[in-house]
């Protein structure tokens, strides 16, 4: 079956201006490969600044003008190109930001939902109705102010905007920074139940267990990079399911798994690594890692960016 | 309660700021090197004899010390007694009163044109960010921004009252006409070419002022989720970037009192318009310092209410304000 979203070497170069006129281009998003099925959620996990909002922007064709984009994108099959996604955005693919930010400071949050909705305004308002009675927002919600919200109604408000839309694809953006444990686990329960309605989703988060709990499928990310994709329940025992040496490292790093945090840091864009980028922190690592950037490979019904994974 | 008590601190403010305004002034019309007695006799020098300028100035009080002077002078203000203009001989409310009509006319078809027709063309550059709109209204912008007023105004009166006579090319009303026959369409007539000096050199700072907020606005995070809900072109920046840019715009509009004031004052010498401020010019020329304070008091009041009016209007327009949130 063909999936629902498929990112194939996706790459984000930005143009940056710095003393003057001198231009350099910094690789932010380095070859990200993944897929989201129909009815399926797949995590991206990472540690932050390894570009995974990026790749959300990139997916919606909403990123800065000073970046550029290669490789391929396809929605059902089809390249998604700058026409589509112009077509499809707020339609058929919808998106969950992280914060209540993104909310329209000086417009009443009924207002923002129902424009997400679209159609005629008494279509229009009836679907942010029934959308608010679901996600337990009161009446008098859709007349306050995005700083009149507490942050479990900012979310709530967030996902009902992406409910409205009758969307095929949702991507949330880190959609529960900061709330307490409850909150994050109704807010995951709710993607759920959007996934098991039909809907593929893209969950990007930072927060593993949360991830795990409900995703079908996991992407690793690493600086900038996807490196491997996994079935959430090779998250499992001392991570000897896992493909990838990162992988595992992020598994063991987990308080319950033996906090074993692995040392040094992230690479950054401007270190221009030849090869394998986790090459410096790599246990495994030969000679080859460093010399070529390895493919992504099928591994055991996932998928893997490492010479060495078995 | 709120609004009472900030009303109150404007106004002691305003007091400060007048009574430290008209001592500066005073101050720097004591030094000027102009002498008023000189000026007040003009050409007529050759023939008034010492004895007569030592009554002139007597009569004036030009020969008391400046602190008598100015003591003499805001106790007659605070009675409410302006004083008589030196130059006009009547009284400086009345000089104040007939030429800040003609001002007001000119500058409030300046404000208002300038104000719409800046955050027009600012809107449109930000939509159409480096395209060539946005180059053109920026080059513009640029170039008039660093053209003098009286420049402008120059340059208009050759082209479209000189070389085109479709404007006259100086005053408020017909020369030569009776004050009763003169009819509004003259008025207006004689309105055109200053108005648009002033505004054109308005639209500049309101144009490149709107474009930079709402660029900034546009590239937000609410902005960006709003397209991402499928919301795109002019409709999105009226939703959501107008509703942001459009309190500070008017704001800026309602403090950029001083500036119109000070184009005024270039415009209307150029097309010897009768407004405050060629009198303001005619004033510190000729030494009147009654009329020149009066101007003075009156040009800092109209920018305070200017100001007061933006900071109230921020107060009761925006959301957070209105409902007492803490933001
Ligand atoms: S390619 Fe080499 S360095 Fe990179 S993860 Fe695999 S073993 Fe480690």
């Amino acid at each position: 079956m063909v999936p629902l979203l498929e990112v194939r070497n996706l790459q984000i170069t930005f143009t940056r201006y710095t003393g003057g006129l001198r231009q350099h281009q910094i690789k932010v998003v380095d070859g990200v490969d993944l897929s989201v099925a129909a009815g399926e959620i797949t995590a991206i996990i990472g540690a932050s600044g390894s570009g995974k909002s990026l790749l959300a922007h990139a997916i919606l064709g909403l990123l800065p003008g000073n970046a550029a984009m290669s490789g391929k994108i396809m929605y059902r099959g089809e390249e998604l190109d700058a026409r589509r996604q112009e077509a499809l955005r707020g339609r058929e693919i919808a998106y969950i930001p992280q914060a209540v930010t993104y909310l329209d400071p000086t417009m009443r949050v009924g207002r923002q939902v129902r424009l997400a909705a679209g159609g005629d305004r008494r279509e229009a308002a009836d679907k942010q109705r029934r959308a608010f009675r679901r996600y337990r927002l009161g009446e008098h919600v859709e007349k306050l102010y995005p700083f009149e919200l507490s942050g479990g109604m900012a979310r709530r408000v967030l996902v009902a905007a992406a409910s409205v839309s009758d969307a095929r694809l949702i991507i949330a953006d880190e959609p529960t920074p900061g709330l307490p444990q409850a909150e994050v686990r109704e807010a995951l329960l709710q993607l759920r139940e959007l996934a098991d309605s039909g809907c593929g989703v893209l969950l990007i988060t930072h927060d593993i267990q949360a991830a795990l709990g409900v995703a079908d499928r996991v992407v690793v990310f690493y600086a900038g990079s996807s490196v491997e994709t996994a079935h959430a329940q090779d998250f499992s025992g001392d991570g000897h399911l896992l493909r990838h040496p990162y992988s595992r490292a992020l598994w063991r790093a987990l308080p319950e798994n033996g906090f074993e945090v692995l040392p040094g840091a992230q690479p950054q864009p401007s270190d221009r690594l030849e090869g394998c980028l986790f090459a410096p922190r790599c246990a495994m690592a030969t000679a080859a890692c460093s010399k070529e950037r390895p493919e992504m490979r099928h591994v055991r019904g996932g998928m893997v960016r490492c010479y060495h994974a078995t | 309660m709120v609004y009472g008590k900030w009303f109150a601190m404007k106004l002691i403010r305003l007091c400060t700021l007048l009574l430290a305004l008209s001592i500066v002034s005073f101050c720097l019309i004591s030094l000027s090197p102009i002498d008023p007695v000189q000026a007040y006799i003009g050409a007529d020098a050759m023939r008034v004899s010492p004895e007569q300028r030592q009554e002139i100035a007597a009569y004036w009080g030009l020969d008391d010390p400046p602190v008598m002077r100015y003591l003499h002078w805001a106790s007659a203000i605070l009675r409410g007694d302006m004083g008589t203009s030196m130059l006009y001989r009547t009284p400086v409310a009345d000089v104040i009163g007939e030429r800040f009509l003609h001002s007001a006319a000119l500058m409030a078809v300046a404000w208002l044109a300038s104000g719409v027709i800046g955050l027009a063309l600012g809107i449109v550059a930000a939509a159409h960010k480096g395209r060539w709109p946005d180059r053109l209204i920026t080059w513009y912008c640029y170039t008039i921004a660093s053209t003098p007023a009286f420049w402008i105004g120059l340059v208009l009166l050759v082209v479209f009252a000189v070389w085109l006579g479709w404007f006259p090319v100086g005053l408020a009303v017909p020369a030569g006409v009776l004050a009763a026959e003169v009819t509004l369409l003259d008025r207006i007539h004689h309105l055109i070419l200053p108005a648009l000096t002033l505004a054109m050199v308005s639209i500049a700072p309101i144009a490149l002022h709107t474009r930079e907020k709402l660029l900034a606005v546009l590239s937000s995070d609410h902005v960006l989720y709003a397209r991402a809900r499928g919301e795109k072109g002019y409709a999105l920046i009226m939703r959501h970037g107008l509703r942001n840019i459009l309190l500070p715009a008017i704001t800026l509009q309602f403090t950029s009192f001083s500036e119109l004031f000070g184009g005024a004052v270039l415009t209307e010498q150029v097309f010897s318009y009768p407004g405050l401020g060629q009198a303001t010019v005619a004033a510190g020329l000729g030494g009147d310092v009654p009329l020149l304070m009066g101007i003075v008091l009156c040009s800092a009041l109209f920018v305070f209410t200017g100001n007061l009016i933006a900071d109230a209007l921020y107060k009761l327009v925006d959301p957070r304000m209105r409902k007492g949130g803490d933001g």
